[in-house]
């Protein structure tokens, strides 16, 4: 056990992991967390809380998993290079460890210009592989970046996204290997569509045996109308929608499309419960958490296992 | 080569505004090539600013004169006698003909006409492309001679990010993603065994002013 986090626990065990996400108000109201915990609570593993997504400003993404922690669920705190450097990131994690945080997932973040102030300084001090293998070194060293010693060292179980699908595709899968030799022990995908092009990648990435390395677990994000489908094909880099996706939502009346969008996303977790490689499922219901307890009993992931 | 663009005209003019004898200095270097702050330009600005100021109401004197190259002390003596006539400079070169000449005659106001904007290549007349950021640890050797300090927007060592997208940058569809060329040369070169390797954590040596003095030669005691 590297770091004896609930989520690591139920992969070492073999279980067949799902876990949640839930975005930090744009403000100061904890209520507003709470409530969307409570959604989540029960239903998964454990909960990724984002940093700044897409370069808006939020909630720190560590304050909101120890609210999190107080309502009982564990948190997976994402920490982008974007907005901050070495020294301010690895006293993140310190602050975030003492709190009870076990998981992290480690990002670049993107790029300001997306977001609420585009004329911000982006830091990029260390890049998402230089910040995995800095947690690495902090946890298995017991060292700082800068070399110095750290007292009790932060277990942390160390978590990266992968996009299977951006190009240049036969590349992804270096770069999956990249990640993993730094040193994650566990993936997230990039929301998945494209499953045939899905399947391709776990293929190589079992025939390179980096799932026997590290923990995949499927990224899924139920479509909520044919809108936001062709939004996510034209608009949000690196994402790969097929036309059969967006034909198949459009084949329903409009206010079917949003049952539509949950019978595909059950559709996919039923394939990845068999697909070799695949320790799981990712779900990332966007401001859609009070869907959650409905698509973990529908795809019978429910309940969760206690590993002790 | 250097290259700049020139500042909004407003903000030049707010700068000279208490001024009444002034000096454009020009250079004949980079900024001239790069069409900003040559001869030709400098007499643009200049009769630009009299208009204005005639227009304004506020006259004043506004001589020319562009010398070889700003940054050289050689060629920043010529104006040694002329500088004494004037209240204020205005100078068109890059920020360190800029600074050099400010620091040959600290008693006057030197003010900067353009904003210098980096190290480009010239891509076509009028059209230059920022190539590097000086990061004082080069790394083409590694990335197939693409620099992903200043192509890539996220500065990534390691990349590509998850947001590239048929060969473009996340940031826009235009800008080419620089780890999708930096793939692209790799794999001509059979050399895509350079990206498996995890670049380190970047040692920024811009934290403090750099000084550079090459192999056998010293710095001049003053
Ligand atoms: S890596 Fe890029 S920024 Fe650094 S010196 Fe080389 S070309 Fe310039
Ligand atoms: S898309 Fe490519 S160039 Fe743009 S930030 Fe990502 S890696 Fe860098």
């Amino acid at each position: 056990m590297k770091a004896g986090s609930n989520l690591e626990k139920v992969l070492t065990a073999g279980h067949f992991a799902f876990t949640g996400e839930l975005g930090p108000p744009r403000g100061t109201d904890a209520e507003e967390v709470r409530k969307k915990a409570a959604f989540l609570k029960g239903n998964v593993d454990a909960v990724n809380i984002t940093d700044n997504q897409t370069a808006v400003v939020r909630m720190a993404s560590w304050a909101a998993c120890i609210i999190l922690i107080q309502e009982g669920l564990e948190p997976n705190f994402q920490m982008v290079c974007r907005d901050r450097n070495r020294l301010a990131m690895q006293a993140d994690i310190l602050g975030a460890y003492a709190h009870g945080i076990r998981n992290m997932l480690c990002l670049s973040g993107d790029h300001c210009q997306f977001g609420d102030h585009p004329q911000a300084r982006g830091v990029f001090d260390i890049d998402s592989m230089q910040l995995i293998s800095m947690v690495k070194k902090m946890r298995d060293e017991g060292k700082f970046l800068g070399g110095a010693d750290l007292e009790h060292p932060p277990q942390i179980f160390i978590g990266a996204a992968a996009n299977p699908f951006a190009d240049p595709f036969e590349w992804r899968v270096h770069r999956l290997a990249k990640k993993i030799n730094a040193g994650v022990d566990f993936i997230q995908t990039q929301c998945i569509y494209n499953m045939e092009k899905f399947r391709k990648y776990i293929q190589q990435a079992n025939d390179m045996g980096l799932t026997e390395k590290a923990y995949i677990l499927a990224g899924v994000t139920p479509m909520k109308s044919v809108g936001m489908a062709k939004y996510m094909k034209n608009r949000v880099p690196g994402m790969d929608v097929p036309d059969d996706i967006i034909a198949r939502l459009q084949g329903v009346a409009k206010d079917q499309q949003a049952e539509e969008g949950i019978k595909i996303a059950l559709e996919q977790i039923e394939e990845f419960k068999e697909m070799k490689g695949v320790a799981g499922v990712h779900l990332m219901a966007i401001e859609w958490e009070h869907k959650v307890p409905e698509i973990a009993e529908r795809a019978k992931v429910l309940p969760r296992p206690t590993v002790e | 080569m250097i290259v700049a663009k020139r500042k909004p005209f407003d903000e030049i003019k707010e700068l000279l505004k208490s001024y009444k004898k002034v000096l454009n200095v020009g250079c004949g270097t980079c900024v001239a090539v790069c069409l900003v702050g040559g001869e030709k330009e400098v007499a643009v600005l200049s009769a630009e600013i009299e208009m204005a100021r005639k227009l304004d109401d506020n006259p004043i004197q506004i001589d020319g004169y562009t010398v070889e190259r700003q940054c050289d002390r050689e060629y920043l003596a010529e104006l040694d006698e002329m500088v004494e006539k004037y209240d204020a400079l205005i100078s068109m070169a890059c920020g360190v003909g800029i600074q050099f000449l400010a620091e040959r005659f600290p008693d006057k106001p030197v003010l900067p006409a353009v904003d210098t904007s980096g190290l480009a290549v010239n891509q076509a007349a009028g059209w230059y492309e920022e190539r590097c950021r000086s990061c004082s640890s080069c790394v083409l050797g590694w990335t197939g001679g693409i620099c992903p300090v200043t192509m890539c927007a996220k500065g990534l060592y390691n990349g590509p990010c998850g947001g590239t997208n048929k060969g473009s940058c996340e940031i826009h569809k235009d800008q080419p993603c620089a780890w999708y060329k930096i793939y692209e040369r790799l794999l001509r070169q059979n050399r895509l065994e350079n990206l498996m390797r995890v670049h380190p954590a970047n040692d920024w040596k811009d934290q403090t002013p750099r000084t550079l003095i090459q192999p056998g030669y010293k710095k001049p005691e003053n």
